[in-house]
């Protein structure tokens, strides 16, 4: 008979905990979890990154819905549990279910220190702990006024910096001498404090919080000596405690959190602990490597191993702002009994420091340059005897033995038991075994299999690096995908390079970025011929040879070699005279096919490609121009009728779809972009699956983007609301040159979107005015190039060549 | 052999291609970055797309529809895939163009 476990917390220790329980024990318990939060499991340590606006939340989740439902897992949602009754064996939460259970695993983790100071119950106090706080606090930062952070550790500057790049003004107060006193000796704590200085943040040291002040709401923050520093956001970041009044109301026994052995296993038989709110061997734990040490620990209990023990183990801390370079393990006190080695490098802002004892290493302090992290972990780990390399230690393992060693090397150079991810704790040869046996490729591969550079994703480039040692060239690497087999740089790497050295010709980028081919390949080219339309507008001579053949000839090819034609029918509105030109083209050149498309036009299919020219002379006649139905381009705006017909309309979305697509037809960009324009909310027009779409309302335009309905079927999001026409095509004029200078040749807007992040992409269009006129500016000027219809250029002699044979040979009457 | 005047190298774009129209079909002529000029049939050996619309990288092209590779001087098809077109020799007297005209007779037969 199945058990039944009950899961109170839904963190990353009892997801994890639940990964090695599936795993070890499938089927043999009934599970069901209580979340107190109204969510899933996602990764908390990645916070940081969705408050600077590097990462979204849909990028943080571990455990998806599909997976609960795959496992058979019943998660209540949002559900605070309130009450445990051991005699019954049940728990009860504050929406009244009561759950009966023959384990209980409790991991309420842990709860935000809040300093008692008066006022710290004011609206505008926050602290930073789960994704609410992360979401009210990139709310306050789009005031773009002055926050506060209490706390100069690891959270507090994560907080600060995210903020800061939220647009804020941020001053942190810590109460220390120096930051991260916890981590960092003072000298890496003044480097640091200077690196966050730099970014416009201002430090306060020795500051001592006396009061939070204000009328309502928060308005300034007094310290001890009489400093007023005005705020209208403070963060309190000054440490965590154990969640464990629930156990403790049920008479389990709590210290600092609650008590288990090494077997994660309460004074209760039937319950354990695990996570933030564990307290084992006397220690409580914040970082994730250890906690997820218990999580493996639990799962084995649970699963029938009595033998499975928690053994504590240093962990190294980093720093998650990007740009900081920071590695701290050990202990790095001063005493009698230790010596030190210290490496500084001013000018390169370095500074390096390892404490021995006893010819081992007890703890290493690095900043600036972080990438021996890992060897001397490893040295302290062992209690390697390091008196015979004393004099170079601190240079490196690279330096040790000889002539210096490429990076590749001193990674092959890692004994297998070498922890490469400190947070899942995976070492160097479990990483290589799983590569070998299950025959990995990517990156994504071995995060599934092995953890490793799952969570906060610092030793990605160590993860990469054994890969291709252990596979070589089969390595596909994720996180720089080349372009191409010509390159090793990936799309990002190349645009930027394009920009910094001023390369404005396909045969300039190969050579000065080292193609390994003469003349590139069908991927690289297409791509490069964009990017150099796309940065130099005005110098650049597109190269039609590395334009896809439909680019080429202005006709989309089809699978017997025809062609089909679309002419642009502007935001989907026509006449008689058109319908007319049509008809009379169809009938002439005796087209097999006419089709209304998915984007309101009309579409020739089957038209040979020697008559093309003779087409678009007699469409243009008419009036018509490419529809660019081919492009990775503009292609439609699809409009309903708007308030000139329809009685819920509330603006004229037919006349915006026009003038929108009369503003930005001819623009080329990363991949096709389609565009819609709905009247009011009902959305005839479909505009909430498209790469930027318009909802018109009483009070303006909302305008929304990164929607797919293809081989991805997704929502568009929404940018923001505008109350001018002006200003919509304004904003989504910006969007698309944002997109258009960022985007990878061939990632859609969505795909755009989700790798820099919709909060980013709101802050540079809608908040940021200088930056949308920029973009906006950079876009029309770069208009003056494209706006000219290839048709009739082609209709005018251009390209002729593409359009007929060189010869006839063969035929009796071509003899003549 | 009968060598059959097609035209100048100048009618052909460098990276580029033009085609012969034949009674049993179109040839492809290529010209390289480098002006090597190469002929092979029109017709991709994956699912008959035409090849001339490709993109001309080195020695090869890729065909528009599937992105088959095809070698312009051997007529393999080049990575995985595996198939062939024919090749026609190709004679270049200075600017001039020639193709092999029992090649296209042989094939007739």
């Amino acid at each position: 008979m199945t058990e039944k476990l009950v899961i109170i917390g839904n963190g990353m220790a009892p997801g994890r905990m639940l990964e090695h329980l599936l795993e070890k024990a499938p089927g043999r318990y009934q599970v069901t979890i209580f979340n107190a939060e109204p969510r899933v499991n996602y990764d908390r340590i990645m916070l940081s990154p969705v408050l600077s606006g590097e990462k979204a939340y849909e990028e943080i989740i571990i455990h998806g819905d599909g997976w609960y439902i795959a496992n058979n897992i019943t998660l209540y949602k949002g559900h605070k549990i309130v009450a445990i009754d051991r005699e019954a064996k049940t728990i009860t939460s504050d929406h009244g279910v009561t759950e009966p259970y023959d384990k209980l695993v409790i991991a309420t983790g842990s709860v935000p220190f809040i300093i008692p100071v008066p006022g710290h119950n004011l609206p505008g106090v926050l602290t930073y702990r789960d994704l609410d706080d992360v979401r009210a606090m990139m709310l306050a930062a789009q005031s773009r006024a002055k926050a506060v952070v209490i706390g100069g550790g690891l959270l507090g500057l994560e907080a600060a910096a995210g903020l800061n790049a939220q647009g804020m003004d941020v001053t942190v107060l810590h109460v220390m001498p120096t930051l991260m006193e916890r981590q960092l000796d003072p000298a890496a704590g003044y480097l640091l404090q200077r690196a966050v200085e730099q970014r416009g943040i201002k430090v306060i040291t020795k500051a001592n919080t006396q009061a939070i002040t204000g009328n309502g709401k928060v308005e300034q923050v007094e310290l001890a000596d009489g400093t007023i520093i005005p705020a209208t956001l403070v963060v309190m970041a000054v440490g965590i405690r154990p969640n464990a009044a629930i156990a403790k109301e049920a008479g389990i026994a709590v210290n600092r959190g609650i008590v288990v052995d090494a077997g994660m296993r309460s004074n209760d038989p039937d319950i354990y602990a695990l996570g933030e709110c564990a307290e084992v061997n006397g220690q409580v734990y914040g970082l994730v490597a250890p906690l997820y040490e218990m999580a493996r620990v639990t799962a084995s209990q649970l699963a029938g191993d009595e033998a499975a023990a928690f053994i504590h183990s240093d962990t190294p801390t980093k720093l998650k702002v990007t740009g900081i370079e920071l590695f701290s393990l050990g202990d790095f006190a001063e005493g009698d009994d230790r010596q030190e080695i210290v490496l500084r490098d001013a000018s390169a802002g370095v500074y390096k420091r390892l404490v021995l004892k006893d010819d081992r290493i007890i703890g290493t302090v690095l900043y600036g340059e972080t990438a021996d992290g890992a060897w001397f972990n490893d040295l302290k780990k062992k209690q390697t005897d390091i008196s015979e390399m004393r004099d170079t230690l601190i240079f490196g393992q690279s330096y040790q033995g000889g002539a210096p060693l490429d990076p590749m090397a001193a990674v092959a150079a890692l004994p297998d038991d070498a922890e490469i991810c400190g947070c899942n704790g995976v070492c160097k040869g479990k990483i290589t075994g799983a590569i070998t046996a299950k025959g990995l490729t990517s990156l994504d591969d071995v995060r599934a299999h092995t953890k490793a550079s799952a969570s906060c994703g610092s030793c990605t480039g160590l993860v990469e690096k054994l890969m291709v040692l252990t596979i070589g060239d089969k390595y596909n690497p994720a996180a720089v995908q080349p372009m191409c087999g010509c390159t090793t740089l990936g799309h990002d790497e190349v645009r930027r390079l394009i920009k910094a050295k001023s390369l404005k010709t396909i045969p300039a980028v190969m050579q000065e970025l080292e193609w390994t081919t003469s003349c590139g390949c069908a991927k690289c080219r297409p791509a490069l011929n964009y990017y150099l339309v796309c940065d130099w507008p005005d110098d650049y001579a597109d190269d039609y040879q590395s334009r896809f053949i439909n680019e080429r000839v202005h006709a989309n090819i089809q699978k017997d070699g025809t062609y089909s034609v679309v002419p642009r029918m502007w935001g989907g509105v026509t006449n008689a005279a058109e319908l007319r030109a049509i008809a009379d083209v169809v009938d002439k050149f005796e087209i097999p096919m006419v089709k209304v498309t998915g984007g309101q036009r009309i579409d020739m299919l089957g038209i040979r490609k020697e008559d093309l020219p003779a087409v678009w002379a007699d469409l243009g006649q008419a009036g018509f121009v490419s529809g660019h139905a081919y492009a990775k381009g503009l292609r439609t705006v699809k409009t309903c009728v708007g308030s000139d017909w329809c009685r819920f309309g509330t603006q004229d979305s037919t006349g915006f779809g026009v003038r929108i697509e009369k503003f930005m037809w001819g623009s080329w960009t990363p991949a096709k972009v389609k565009m819609a324009v709905s009247g009011c909310p009902r959305n005839c027009a479909e505009a909430t699956c498209k790469d930027v779409g318009v909802i018109c309302v009483d009070s303006g335009y909302e305008i929304h983007f990164a929607g797919a309905a293809g081989l991805d079927i997704k929502g568009t999001e929404v940018l923001g609301l505008v109350k001018t026409e002006d200003e919509a095509l304004e904003h989504i004029v910006a969007l698309t040159q944002m997109y258009r200078e960022q985007g990878r040749y061939l990632e859609r807007i969505y795909k755009w979107a989700k790798r820099v992040g919709i909060p980013e992409i709101k802050r540079q269009i809608m908040d940021d005015g200088e930056k949308r006129k920029a973009y906006y500016d950079r876009f029309v000027f770069s208009q003056k190039f494209a706006q000219v219809d290839p048709w009739s250029e082609r209709v005018s002699g251009k390209d002729k060549h593409e359009f007929r044979p060189m010869a006839w040979v063969g035929f009796a009457q071509a003899a003549e | 052999m009968n060598w059959v005047s097609i035209g100048s190298i100048s009618d052909i774009p460098r990276r580029g291609a033009r085609c012969v129209a034949t009674p049993e079909g179109k040839i492809a002529v290529f010209r390289t970055a480098d002006d090597q000029v190469y002929a092979i049939d029109d017709h991709c050996p994956h699912k008959g797309g035409p090849l001339s619309q490709g993109i001309v990288h080195g020695t090869a092209v890729t065909c528009p529809l599937h992105n088959w590779v095809i070698s312009l001087e051997t007529g393999k098809a080049l990575g995985a895939d595996e198939g062939a077109v024919r090749t026609i020799p190709v004679r270049v007297e200075g600017e001039h163009l020639f193709i092999a005209l029992e090649a296209l007779a042989s094939r007739a037969a």
